[in-house]
This record gives structure tokens, C-alpha cells and sequence, in this order.
């Protein structure tokens, strides 16, 4: 072991950056999982493999369009869609008439789903890698204090509040959003004043769903497209919504955080293990904290 | 009451049929055959506490692959007696669930099964990354067995006297003073702690006991397959574990037995047509959810009962 990095060296400021542009990614699933698990009551395993359509959507769009920019911002908008059109064909079709299951029975017709996804997956696309160019627009790097920071992090890095804000004022200035929020408490009581909660779940599940499109969407440019890139991501974005409390949006930011940055800074301090280190983070806030750092739904 | 007596005749019967099973049929038969009984080990172990403590053991598989490799690393690495392997294995599953237990366990359902199953995720990142030791996403190959056992017909003899000496122990553990008391304890927690049952405590036997018979499987695993490798730690596996549970039946003894053979026949026989197995299993695993929660054998334990009740 021992510190192979100077703490404050040039690399620690770009794994830094690294580790913020994941944390949006992870916040912009996580923040969906945590919308559906908390109103819906849904521990959503599919949620990763719903991100994963969003990634070769997005490849899918962006070959039809022949690349550019324009095609890449139309392929972060439609791919997002794709993936919440599949929700709401689950919701509509499977989860709305299974509400009153055990979270077991919830969890593994998830899982199903996971499994049945992936395989759709493979004959829709095929078993091979993906890629997806960076547009021109946003290749090459700003320098900030002497740091190249690439400006598709930059791009990120701006989109992760836009969406936390989007989020907040869809949850707390809209009627859905509000009625949503009501369901989550006590589902019973807002039917019985009049109001089609089926819809409202069937709306959450579908907003949750476009959230784990885009992140695909925007991670598209980033890695290698391919299948099984579901299956390391939703236990990341597990651990995240418990660290934040279930289905506390802000949790699922501070979580993100959380998980995003002691994983970047961990890969610089022990190459080979610092995988291990988000995890500690968890078993040192749950040992604290048991039910999450934020106020949990439940 | 002649019928419940046939009942009872069942498990031994079953036994008789799979010791003449080697004699009968062909060699990778019966390499399947032993993989069904280690594998039907595996989900027995797992209902002990899903289906009879009532705890979201969403990360089993992580004690069948620490067993697994514990006892394939005191084979290949330890000039220690080959016995000796068999029972560190295990051991280590059952250390391994009380570590995870204890930090797991204050949490309710859900939160449980949810932190267990990411923590098992680090279990099998740790096994995947650590090449020096662990072999890494290589896994152990060709792992020296003890004479007796390395032929086919021994493993699977060795197989299945270790399992079905383990059944029996679980079924002693399920119908003891504690056996009652953790099906309490799933029932109605609160009455439990009021009657002066110590749930906590209750819970966490009943993890170790879960995770060491977990870990018995994985060392049949070594035998039978002479290797080991990470996936069989991952938590994908972990929920095939429980399709199996759902399958047979969680709340019957046996049900998981029954599940986790058809799984595992299934999948023998599937992967020689298809290459989307996942598809197969997830649409099994749906209808299942939404017509049979109860599993095959729940339904037939409830006829069964509804029956001898008139």
C-alpha cells in the first residue's frame, strides 16, 4: 500500500474532476431509483439495464443522424425517451397490478426484468462493444489553473445541478410532483380523496426511468458501450440511495457525492483496491447513521 | 394417515434413487446430478433464512463462493491435510456472514437486503481484482483433490453424503426449540421480543448457520468442478439462488430442492439450444411471480392440507 500520489499534485485535481463528472452520472440514476423506490416502493434492479438501453439508444441516434452536435444533444433528449417509454410499458403492463406484493416478489419480477432486458438487449444490438465520439463541440479541454479539464466533464458538470433543480421543481412546485410526494407517505389516503394514483405512480415510474436513460445517454461518449454494463452500476447506485436515506432525492446527491469522490480518490491512493473505499464510506455512515444520512420516505 | 406416512417414505426414497443414480447413468450425467445436489444445497441453506427466519438474504451467493475458494486456497496454497480444507471453507462463509450480519442486521427488510447485496458486490470486487492470491478474474483451475474423491463416482458419492448429511441437520435445526422460534421470529417480530425471544441474536444464529451451509456447497463445488471462479460469487447468482426458493417454494422444507433442480436441469439442457438463457429464465421467473408465488411445492403442501383438514 502507502500513498503513490502527492495529495495536492495535478493528478489528485483531475482524479477530483473525474470523480465530480461520475458523482453526476451517478446522481442522475440514483435520483431516479430513489424517485421509484420511494413512492412506488419498488427496489428497481432493472433500473441499471434501463440505463444501459439509454447508452445504445443513444449510440442508435446518433448513427442515424450521422454524428455532429446536433445529433449528439437530440440523442441525449430521444434516448432518455426511448428508455421511458420501456417504463411505462413495465409499469403500466406489469408493476401496476402487483403493487400489494411482498418487496421480494417486487424485487425478483425486477430482476426478471433485468434478466429479459439484457437478453433484448443482446438481439437488438448485438454482443459487440459500442462507441460513441465526443462531438466536436465539446472535444479538447479548458485549462484551469493550469489543468486541462476536458470540456465534456465540463459539460457534465453543469448538467448534474440542472437536473437536481429540474427534479426539485417538479417535486415540489407541480401537482404530480405534490401528489407524488403524498403517495409516498400514504398511497390509500390520496385515492381516497378522489385522485388516480395509478397515474401518479405510472408518471414517477416513468420520470425515474428517463433519469436512468439520460444517464446512459450522457455516459454514452465516455466509456465502451456494451452489455453488462447494468450489472456494476446498480449496486453502486443501491449503496447510494441507502447512504441518503431511500427515496430522499437530496440523499441520492450526497450519496452520489459520497460514493463518486472517495471512489475516484481511492483508485489514487490504492490503485488495485480502491474500489473498496466507497464501500467502507457506507459501512462507516450506516454504522452512524442506520437508516441513511437524509430523512427517509419510509 | 397412510398418506402422511407416504410423505414422510419420500426424502428416503429419493435418497436410495440417488445412490443407484452413478450406476445408471453416464458420466456427465452424473456430474450434472452432483451439481444439482450441491446447487439444491446452496438454495436449502439460503430459505433458512429467507424462508424460515424471514431475513432478505439478498447475498448468499457470497458465502457459497468464500467457501468455495477458501477450501480451493488451503488445496493449492497450505500443506495442510485435504480435510482440513473442507471445514475452513465453511468456516469462513460462517465468519464472513457474522461480520456482514452484524452490520447488516439493525437494519430493517428491504434496507437489509439491499446492503447486503452491495457489500457481497465488494466481497466478489475484491476476489476479482486480487490476481496474486485469489487468481483473480481467472479464478483456480485444476485444483488437487484427495484420491478418494477425485474421480467422478467418488465426487459424486462425496457430494451426496455430504448433502444429504446436511439436510438432515438443517431439518433437526428447522424442527428444534430455535427452529420454532425463528419461524416465530418471521411471523411476528414483536410478539417474539415480547414473548423473551432475543430476535437479534435469533437472526444472526440463524445468518451463521445460513452462511455455513452455504459454504458446505461451495466446497462441493471444488470437488465436482475441480475450480473456482468469481462469477460464482456475483450477485446475479445470488438472486438465481432465491428464483430457486420462489420456484420450489420458500415456505416449504423441500420446495428449495425442488427448484433448484429444474433450474438447474433447465439450464443444462436450455444452454445446448440457446444461447438466451437469461431470456428463458426471466420469463419462467415472471410468470412464476405472478401465477405461483406460493412455488410448486407450496401449492401442493396447501392441497395437501386443505385436504387432510376436511
Amino acid at each position: 500500500m502507502g500513498f503513490s500520489a502527492d495529495l495536492f499534485s495535478t493528478g489528485t485535481l483531475s482524479q477530483l474532476l473525474v470523480g465530480l463528472s461520475r458523482t453526476t452520472i451517478l446522481f442522475i440514476v440514483s435520483s431516479g431509483m430513489s424517485l421509484i423506490l420511494g413512492v412506488l416502493r419498488i427496489p428497481n434492479v432493472a433500473h441499471g439495464s434501463l440505463y444501459m438501453i439509454g447508452a445504445f439508444a443513444a449510440w442508435t441516434v446518433i448513427q442515424f443522424l450521422g454524428g455532429g452536435l446536433f445529433a449528439f444533444l437530440a440523442a441525449m433528449i430521444v434516448a432518455p425517451m426511448i428508455v421511458a417509454a420501456v417504463g411505462f410499458v413495465l409499469e403500466r403492463g406489469f408493476f401496476s397490478y402487483l403493487y400489494d406484493r411482498e418487496h421480494l416478489m417486487l424485487l425478483l419480477l425486477t430482476f426478471a426484468f433485468m434478466l429479459i432486458l439484457g437478453d433484448l438487449v443482446k438481439i437488438v444490438w448485438g454482443p459487440e462493444y459500442r462507441s460513441v465520439t465526443v462531438p466536436a463541440f465539446f472535444q479538447g479541454s479548458a485549462e484551469i489553473f493550469g489543468l486541462p479539464l476536458p470540456w465534456y466533464n465540463l459539460f457534465l458538470l453543469l448538467v448534474g445541478p440542472c437536473i437536481a433543480v429540474f427534479l426539485w421543481l417538479v417535486i415540489n412546485r407541480t401537482n404530480v410532483g405534490k401528489i407524488a410526494r403524498a403517495a409516498a407517505v400514504d398511497g390509500e389516503m390520496v385515492g381516497a380523496v378522489g385522485i388516480n394514483v395509478g397515474w401518479v405512480f405510472a408518471f414517477t415510474f416513468v420520470l425515474g426511468s428517463f433519469l436512468a436513460g439520460l444517464g446512459g445517454a450522457l455516459i454514452a461518449p465516455m466509456v465502451n458501450i456494451s452489455l453488462g454494463m447494468d450489472h456494476s452500476l446498480i449496486m453502486e447506485t443501491f449503496l447510494i440511495v441507502i447512504i441518503g436515506g431511500l427515496g430522499n432525492m437530496w440523499g441520492a446527491l450526497l450519496g452520489s457525492l459520497i460514493f463518486g469522490l472517495t471512489q475516484s480518490l481511492g483508485i489514487l491512493v490504492w490503485p488495485q483496491f480502491g474500489i473498496a473505499f466507497p464501500y467502507l464510506a457506507v459501512v462507516a455512515v450506516l454504522v452512524a447513521r442506520p437508516r441513511g444520512l437524509l430523512r427517509s420516505t419510509w | 394417515m397412510r398418506k402422511r406416512s407416504i410423505a414422510q417414505l419420500l426424502p428416503l426414497l429419493l435418497l436410495v434413487a440417488l445412490v443407484a443414480l452413478p450406476q445408471v447413468l453416464p458420466r456427465f450425467h452424473t456430474y450434472v446430478a452432483a451439481i444439482v445436489l450441491l446447487t439444491a444445497l446452496l438454495a436449502m441453506s439460503l430459505n433458512l433464512a429467507i424462508g424460515y427466519t424471514g431475513i432478505y438474504q439478498f447475498g448468499h451467493a457470497v458465502f457459497y463462493g468464500v467457501g468455495a475458494y477458501g477450501t480451493a486456497l488451503m488445496l493449492t496454497r497450505s500443506a495442510m491435510p485435504a480435510s482440513l480444507a473442507f471445514l475452513v471453507g465453511p468456516l469462513a462463509s460462517a465468519a464472513l456472514s457474522l461480520v456482514m450480519g452484524l452490520i447488516c442486521i439493525r437494519l430493517s427488510k428491504l434496507y437489509f437486503g439491499m446492503l447486503q447485496i452491495s457489500l457481497g458486490s465488494l466481497v466478489w470486487a475484491v476476489v476479482y481484482r486480487w490476481y496474486s492470491f485469489t487468481g483473480g478474474d481467472d479464478g483456480i483451475h485444476g485444483i488437487p483433490l484427495p484420491d478418494g474423491i477425485a474421480s467422478p463416482k467418488g465426487s459424486y458419492y462425496f457430494t451426496l453424503a455430504v448433502t444429504a448429511l446436511c439436510v438432515f441437520a438443517m431439518y433437526r435445526i428447522v424442527r428444534s426449540p430455535f427452529g420454532k422460534a425463528i419461524q416465530g421470529i418471521r411471523d411476528n417480530p414483536v410478539r417474539a421480543e415480547a414473548i423473551g425471544v432475543d430476535v437479534k441474536r435469533h437472526q444472526l444464529a440463524s445468518l451463521v448457520i445460513a452462511g455455513f451451509f452455504g459454504g458446505v456447497a461451495g466446497s462441493l463445488f471444488v470437488v465436482v468442478e475441480n475450480s473456482v471462479f468469481p462469477d460464482m460469487m456475483f450477485w446475479t447468482f445470488s438472486l438465481e439462488v432465491l428464483i430457486m426458493c420462489l420456484l420450489g417454494g420458500m415456505y416449504t422444507f423441500f420446495g428449495p430442492l425442488v427448484g433448484a433442480s429444474a433450474i438447474v436441469l433447465l439450464r443444462v439442457f436450455a444452454s445446448v439450444h440457446t444461447q438466451y438463457w437469461s431470456l428463458l429464465l426471466g420469463t419462467i421467473l415472471t410468470l412464476v411471480i405472478i401465477f405461483l408465488p406460493d412455488g410448486v411445492l407450496g401449492v401442493f403442501v396447501r392441497r395437501y392440507r386443505a385436504k387432510s383438514s376436511n
